[in-house]
């Protein structure tokens, strides 16, 4: 479990691209240049989701331990690439009867698949400092594509920042216990801080 | 409309009371067992059966009560001593009440339970909680008195299903016949509609 930030150095990407890629028209490089590079997502990373429920409200929690990386590509952002690996045992949530359920084999199924991880697989520039991430997110076994944006929050010499949301549909990954009391749909809302390499 | 006040209980007391019963035996069998089976999200799925059962209970139960209101009871059977009608009349009346009170228990718990599980019954009609405020505290009370509710009713209709069979199997009387028709009447005055059976 201390392997947590184990760092794939295969092009991994973040929504980091997208940001950059708005300051950097042809003319401009500058700002993506200055923000290319490797970048190891870093522990003061938040990652939140929720799960609407009838009636209103619904499930809030996160993940507490995690590890991924991202490249970003100073000359072409949709060349650059994000991982991420989340370990669902580390859930947090309003409180342990929850986050037991969401552990055992109704949801995450931590004894069997203690990893869920996410690999891009097109960057894509949709905004002044945004991008659409595409990839695969596998988890319990299941690769399905799996969609984010992320927009650039902050970036300040060796560190860069990101908000990155995405909405899933957990039916596909074996995780519909509950619909429809609870949302297919699971959302994402995530901050994620990369440290230079 | 007021069929009951005969010697049987009419055809719509009838239904509900062995609908009611069944419902309350099976309701009873998954509550027992939902809680133990090892699958999670099989759990999840009986527990929620069981809560749209129980407000399916609930509301034939309060249905139940305003018919048994309306239409009144059918004559007491003469084969009955005063003790005996004095304790099926408390024994009755306590199962009604009791037809509404397990599923209100039941209610209560989901309402102040702090998981806050919304009660989407048959997966079609939510029923809002409870106004009462979740905490640990009463989530436990309410899930003790439910429990406790359930037994004591289940007691309670053993007692019941006791003494009907004793009539029907030992006393060979019409008492049970006045619940469940189908067993042959024993005097057909008791009846509502005549038979070919009954002429044979």
């Amino acid at each position: 479990m201390r392997d947590l930030f184990r760092v794939r150095p295969a092009a991994a990407i973040w929504p980091v691209l997208a940001s950059l890629a708005a300051w950097a028209p042809p003319a401009s490089a500058d700002a993506l240049s200055e923000a290319a590079g490797r970048y190891r997502i870093d522990k003061t990373s938040s990652i939140r989701f929720s799960v609407d429920q009838a009636g209103g409200g619904g499930i809030r929690g996160s993940f507490g331990a995690y590890s991924g990386a991202f490249r970003i590509d100073g000359q072409d952002i949709a060349k650059s690439s994000v991982t991420i690996t989340l370990y669902p045992k580390s859930v947090h949530a309003n409180e342990a009867r929850m986050e037991n359920f969401l552990r055992s084999d109704a949801v995450f199924d931590v004894a069997n698949h203690p990893e869920i991880t996410f690999r891009s697989t097109a960057v894509k520039r949709i905004g002044e400092d945004a991008a659409r991430i595409d990839g695969v997110l596998t988890a319990r076994g299941k690769a399905r594509k799996a969609q984010f944006d992320a927009t650039l929050r902050r970036l300040s010499g060796g560190s860069i920042s990101f908000h990155v949301t995405g909405s899933i549909y957990r039916s596909p990954y074996g995780m519909d216990v509950g619909t429809p009391i609870y949302s297919n749909v699971v959302q994402f809302d995530m901050v994620l801080n990369g440290t230079r390499r | 409309m007021r069929h009951d006040r005969k010697e049987t209980f009419g055809t719509i007391a009838v239904l509900l009371h062995w609908t009611i019963a069944l419902l309350f035996l099976g309701q009873f069998a998954l509550g027992l067992s939902m809680t133990k089976v090892k699958g999670m999200a099989l759990q999840f799925e009986l527990i929620q059966w069981h809560k749209s059962f129980g407000f399916l209970i609930l509301g034939l139960a309060v249905l139940r009560l305003g018919w048994h209101l309306g239409a009144g009871r059918p004559r007491p059977s003469p084969a009955l001593s005063p003790v005996e009608r004095a304790s099926a009349a408390i024994v009755q009346a306590l199962l009604l009440a009791a037809t509404v009170a397990v599923p209100l228990a039941g209610w209560a718990l989901a309402s102040t339970s702090t998981l806050g599980i919304p009660t989407l019954a048959f997966k079609l009609v939510l029923i809002p909680h409870l106004p009462l405020v979740p905490s640990e505290q009463a989530e436990a009370f309410w899930r003790q008195m439910h429990g406790f509710l359930a037994w004591a009713t289940i007691l309670l209709a053993a007692a019941h299903a006791g003494a009907a069979l004793r009539h029907h199997l030992l006393l060979r009387d019409d008492v049970l016949a006045r619940m469940l028709p189908i067993l042959s009447p024993r005097r057909l005055a008791g009846r509502q509609t005549t038979t070919e059976s009954d002429d044979a």
